[in-house]
């Protein structure tokens, strides 16, 4: 057992934490909020091979592991990345699973930076896809559509809808102009590994957002000084903070198992992924908010850096759904892996 | 990073296993309900037949040497049994303290004996008018000569109606601040003036009151300095809150998952495919592999040469608030029959639930309340002011 990053992961830490000090910082972030999207940020990490990590040489890419492709994800959740950076890694990797001709055509130009390719978390309704992560500026969806996996273009088919946490998302119709990418139970199965992908990542992200959410808090709590002591001296204050700091801790140990189990325990990984995701989107939920809440009244204005982040750790997993659906999910491939096992 | 517990530990989780399979019976778990005592004689010799007591030990102590990574894969199957190790843990805890700081003579003539099996130990910390705040002890020790008088009164001693010493906290300097008079022995309980009274729980589960009127105990059982009991109770409350976490919870989770995929609902539809259902799993799931993974990370502080403190105040105090919430809520899915008690013939996977709703509440209490806990976290981790 080794809990700590290995050396090189280390570096890779380190290299995306000063990459998003400097190209997400929360002036950058509120500075994208209108559209959701920053260019600059998206090109440094597409120039940095965010995707060529997500996927295997075979396709194009380094095949770096889950547990990389997760430590990177924390600096984005921390950073408050207004980049695409979980829905295009879970849309690249699922592209490099599907393979023939049309998926590694979508994959080539995703790689070569000509084409942002998203993925869809929901089968269309009525024909629309809902809510689509990053479908205001995509270029190509990736989609479910019963057992047929399908992408589509967006552009003049999108409405960009103004969320919760100011992210760039669409209702994309699909008309007539979806291209079949694969069909059958390989096509469902494909797409519900790419949800784990997506959950896992998402997991990670939200471990990042909950870790800068209660050192925020901390970091408040001993400067703010009330019947003339620093608030964080008094228990009512201090006890939230460590409950949430333990959860968020948990959180993290989670979706580092997660990530770790892709590669040492595929009979797990998806299990723990949906684990990870609903676990960690109780506890930075609970982080941001107990972090906005213990800054009183400052806490409630725009100004305070906070909110942007209690506002993200509901908005961004609730692109899935609630946690309780995770939930759910674990729980039945806990019961399905019992019941294989006899 | 790597999160396996190598194979080494593996293989001795293995054994452990299997032991548990072959040793733990059905009459021992059913006496264990039955008594409320979570010491099993019969089990004790079994462990100590294999060279179990202490495993962790180092050879010339009388164990096999094994790693804390190991130790703590064999605990993990031992709480996951529910195996009846209170007895053996108090002991070992309080001999690892001897280990630590005893004298010569306390290590050659107590640590035999308590790997051996022939002595049990027990714990009298807590009195009817401190618990948490553990140094507030009022217990007094007056030196007599080459012996000490012990006069007072301690709770929740726990097995002490099976057991030879208690480890005490007392007080020897009323004059001296609170942290600075006070002295631990460990007081002989086979003699006169000893008195216990049985104490049964929400649970089920016996523990003691004692009372002490003029015990007497020789100096050389007192361990660390006079007045220096502080010391050696800082070594004790990290080493009661390190260890494997969330044995209850693992064990309810699994007689849960058993009830749904074998019951039906109203309509004949299984359980397992109504999503409250699987949602309140799932959230137990994610609970029992934090508490897992939290109590591993202490076990790895500690091997990686770190001291694990505030690591092991957040797997104590996750644990046990997450078996408190999940046994209500378990409860609840049942519907109203949830209710039905564990040993009632109707209930439903043994009560499972009715049980562990009970258990809970002294999860959170022993060890260290976890208000305690949070203080902590919040103070030590944290670094928020005091208050």
């Amino acid at each position: 057992m080794d809990l700590s990053p290995s050396g090189e992961q280390q570096q890779l830490v380190d290299a995306f934490s000063a990459l998003y000090a400097k190209e997400s910082s929360t002036d950058r972030v509120r500075a994208a909020e209108a559209s959701g999207h920053d260019p600059g940020l998206w090109r440094r990490l597409a120039e940095v091979g965010v995707l060529e990590m997500a996927v295997g040489e075979q396709s194009g890419g380094w095949g770096a592991s889950m547990s990389d492709l997760g430590l990177v994800a924390e600096q984005h959740g921390r950073h408050l990345g207004s980049a695409p950076l979980i829905e295009a890694q879970a849309a690249a990797r699922l592209l490099a699973r599907v393979g023939g001709d049309a998926a590694s055509g979508v994959l080539t130009s995703a790689l070569a930076g000509d084409a942002l390719v998203t993925l869809a978390l929901h089968p269309p309704r009525n024909g629309v896809l809902g809510l689509v992560p990053s479908g205001a500026v995509a270029d190509a969806v990736v989609f479910l559509d019963g057992d047929r996996l399908a992408c589509v273009e967006p552009v003049g088919r999108r409405d960009r809808v103004a969320t919760l946490g100011s992210m760039p998302v669409a209702d994309v119709a699909i008309a007539d102009g979806a291209v079949e990418l694969a069909v059958g139970p390989a096509a469902r199965s494909a797409h519900d590994r790419a949800l784990d992908d997506w959950m896992l990542l998402m997991a990670s992200a939200l471990v990042g957002m909950g870790s800068r959410s209660i050192e925020m808090g901390v970091e408040y709590v001993k400067e703010r000084q009330a019947f003339g002591v620093p608030v964080g001296s008094f228990q009512a204050v201090a006890h939230g903070l460590a409950d949430a700091a333990t959860a968020v801790e948990g959180s993290q140990l989670l979706a580092r198992e997660a990530a770790w189990s892709a590669g040492a325990d595929p009979t797990r990984a998806s299990e723990l992924a949906a684990l990870a995701f609903a676990f960690g989107s109780e506890a930075a939920r609970e982080a941001s908010y107990r972090s906005l809440h213990y800054h009183g009244g400052y806490g409630f204005m725009l100004e305070y850096d906070i909110q942007l982040y209690f506002r993200r750790a509901k908005a961004w997993p609730a692109q899935f759904g609630e946690p309780r659906l995770a939930y759910a999910r674990a729980a039945a491939r806990r019961l399905d892996r019992t019941d294989s096992a006899g | 990073m790597d999160f396996s517990l190598g194979e080494r530990s593996d293989a001795f989780r293995a054994e452990a296993r299997q032991f548990l399979d072959e040793v733990f019976t059905d009459e021992m778990r059913e006496e264990m309900h039955r008594t409320g005592v979570r010491h099993n004689w019969d089990f004790h010799r079994a462990l100590i037949e294999r060279g179990w007591l202490a495993p962790g030990w180092p050879v010339e102590f009388g164990g096999q040497g094994r790693d804390p990574m190991e130790m703590l894969a064999f605990a993990e199957e031992f709480q996951r049994a529910g195996a009846p190790t209170y007895g053996v843990g108090t002991t070992l805890m309080v001999a690892n303290i001897i280990r630590h700081v005893g004298s010569e003579e306390q290590k050659r003539s107590i640590l035999p004996r308590a790997l051996g099996g022939e002595i049990i130990i027990v714990l009298g910390f807590t009195e009817p008018e401190s618990g948490s705040d553990v140094a507030a002890a009022q217990t007094r020790a007056v030196r007599d000569g080459d012996e000490w008088i012990i006069n007072g009164q301690k709770m929740f001693t726990t097995n002490a109606q099976e057991a030879d010493y208690a480890f005490m906290l007392t007080r020897t300097n009323p004059e001296a601040p609170k942290h600075r008079g006070l002295t631990t022995f460990l007081v002989p309980l086979r003699q006169p003036g000893v008195e216990i009274q049985p104490v049964f729980t929400l649970s089920g589960e016996r523990t003691n009151l004692t009372f002490y009127s003029d015990v007497r105990v020789d100096d050389s059982l007192r361990i660390g300095e006079v007045d220096g009991g502080w010391d050696v109770m800082a070594v004790s409350l990290t080493l009661e809150r390190a260890g494997a976490q969330g044995g209850e919870s693992i064990r309810m989770l699994a007689a849960m998952e058993r009830w749904a995929t074998s019951a039906v609902d109203g309509e004949g539809r299984p359980r397992s495919e109504d999503p409250d259902v699987l949602a309140r799993l799932g959230k137990a799931a994610a609970e029992n592999e934090i508490s897992t993974l939290l109590a591993r990370r202490t076990a790895w502080v500690h091997v990686s040469g770190g001291m694990p403190g505030v690591e092991g105040s957040m797997a104590k105090l996750f644990a046990s608030e997450a078996l408190t919430r999940q046994s209500a809520d378990f409860v609840d899915m049942l519907g109203p029959d949830g209710i039905r008690s564990a040993g009632e013939p109707s209930s439903i996977e043994d009560g499972a639930a009715d049980y562990a709703f009970r258990f809970a509440l002294g999860a959170t209490t022993y060890g260290g309340t976890s208000e305690i806990q949070r203080t902590i976290i919040a103070q030590r981790g944290l670094g928020l002011p005091r208050g």
